[in-house]
């Protein structure tokens, strides 16, 4: 077994008093005054996460926009700088390598940000494919941490408490900019379906960043529990629930974020058949009509009780008061209003398909 | 007389008679955090001392709820299906399940309150 990782926050988790749990190889804060709370703070005022177990990769040198739209699924051609563009790597065979981000520092330089669990496995892929590209493939995860500021007051917390004026920054842009003389980046994006602000900063700059919006009592410290209970409501996927090698993007309803449109890609010809033949199976929310919560593995049944798939994430909802789930299952029961079974403990539970978005994303566009 | 006594799970067997209410301790109640779902047996189900007959469910976890004495189920707690926060704000007064009990000797296996205030100590370490 490798060791678990720390990030730069470690400690400040612990004397904070945070439920810690392993996470993508991280020995990361779930919650700290409890889930429920922490998701109503970033839904209705601001919260800070630590998300410094991100994995952070720069790609530069002559060829780096090539070799970028050759690995990843969406269109960063021509691209101005300060653009950031969401989509996936995938392997020949449409299966998903991971979800990220991809940030434009400049012509032929970006920076892609990747989970923490597939850090090894990305940065491998990354290497394997970049044979006869000139490029430069840097591994920054160790000198980079991340904080994650969201809610509908992240952006004047951020220039009352952090001192960063964010309020010319548009909705998936960055800027990078200089906060006493050291050198941060910080970007219009999130995961929570709020508005927010991810910073990146080597580790002395983000332990004295989450120090200030600690100690302002204006932001909560918010843990992994409620990062899931927030991405989930807004029907974003989380690689490993919604995600794998097994599910491409097309199954998983991100269709908008591979441009068959470009002429090559690292599984272009494969997803471009799925569009088109249309895949056996497809990511559906999923509502119960009782209070009993699916969760992750549960089994999914058709009316004459055949087993059709499994919940990939489910709870009960926070912002949302009602079980709801996102589920991978056969294409046929994928139409809206579809009535289904859940499995739950010993019992089958009635449920319908209903559209992911169980809550609607408040973004500044 | 009301005796209570508590297992190593976490539950407890409040006492009147031949009946035990049966919930989750103020301890596990704790540990949980904010409970948003019971899943409960249905009277007249029997339950066996040692196996789960339903769950407690906060947020992000299910924990399984393990029958501290064997019996039958006369009546479960309602008000817990609309409200599951009744057992975070008091635990012991909102039992979860009212059982006959078939074997009352099991008794003897169960903590009562001092060396389950014990049990919880060593638990929190």
């Amino acid at each position: 077994m490798e060791e678990t990782k720390k990030t730069c926050l470690h400690d400040k988790h612990l004397a904070l008093g945070a439920l810690m749990s392993p996470f993508g190889g991280f020995d990361m804060p779930i919650q700290y005054a409890g889930i429920t709370e922490e998701h109503n703070a970033v839904r209705n005022h601001c919260g800070v996460f630590d998300v410094s177990h991100m994995g952070e990769v720069n790609i530069s040198g002559p060829d780096a926009e090539k070799y970028v739209n050759h690995i990843f699924t969406n269109d960063i051609t021509n691209a101005p700088d300060g653009k950031i563009f969401y989509g996936m790597m995938c392997q020949e065979d449409g299966g998903t390598v991971d979800d990220l981000l991809v940030y434009k520092r400049g012509h032929n330089n970006f920076l892609l940000v990747i989970n923490a669990a597939n850090i090894d496995k990305d940065i491998a892929w990354i290497e394997a494919q970049s044979e006869g590209y000139e490029i430069a493939i840097v591994n920054l995860c160790n000198i980079l941490g991340e904080l994650a500021v969201q809610g509908p007051e992240s952006e004047k917390i951020m220039e009352t408490v952090l001192g960063i004026n964010c309020s010319n920054l548009e909705f998936y842009t960055f800027e990078e900019m200089l906060l006493d003389g050291e050198h941060i980046l910080v970007s219009r994006t999130g995961y929570t379906g709020e508005d927010g602000f991810e910073i990146y900063a080597t580790h002395d700059i983000i332990r004295k960043l989450w120090d200030q919006l600690i100690e302002s009592g204006q932001c909560a410290p918010c843990g992994l529990g409620c990062r899931d209970t927030l991405r989930f409501e807004v029907g974003l996927p989380l690689y490993g629930d919604e995600l794998d090698e097994n599910i491409t993007p097309i199954m998983a309803g991100l269709g908008f974020f591979v441009k068959l449109d470009k002429p090559e890609f690292i599984g272009r010809e494969a997803l471009a058949r799925q569009k088109s033949e249309g895949s056996t199976k497809k990511i559906v929310g999923i509502e119960l009509l009782d209070r009993a919560i699916p969760r992750h593995g549960y089994e999914v049944l058709a009316p004459d009780d055949t087993i059709i798939g499994h919940i990939t994430t489910g709870y009960r909802g926070i912002s949302v008061d009602k079980s709801i789930a996102m589920a991978l299952i056969d294409e046929p029961y994928t139409k809206q209003g579809t009535e289904l079974k859940v499995k739950i403990h010993r019992k089958l539970f009635p449920a319908i398909v209903t559209s992911k978005k169980f809550y609607k994303k408040s973004y500044k566009k | 007389m009301n005796q209570i006594f508590y297992s190593e799970t976490h539950e407890y067997a409040r006492i009147d008679g031949n009946i035990a209410y049966i919930g989750i301790s103020d301890f596990a109640q704790h540990a949980l955090g904010n409970v948003v779902y019971v899943d409960m047996p249905e009277t007249d189900d029997d339950i066996t001392a040692g196996e789960d007959f339903g769950a407690v469910e906060s947020v992000k976890a299910a924990s399984d709820l393990i029958a501290p004495v064997s019996g039958t189920v006369i009546e479960t707690n309602e008000e817990l299906i609309d409200n599951p926060r009744l057992i975070n704000e008091d635990a012991m007064a909102n039992w979860i399940i009212k059982v006959e009990m078939s074997n009352p000797s099991e008794l003897e296996n169960l903590m009562n309150e001092s060396a389950y205030k014990e049990f919880c100590k060593n638990e929190s370490h």
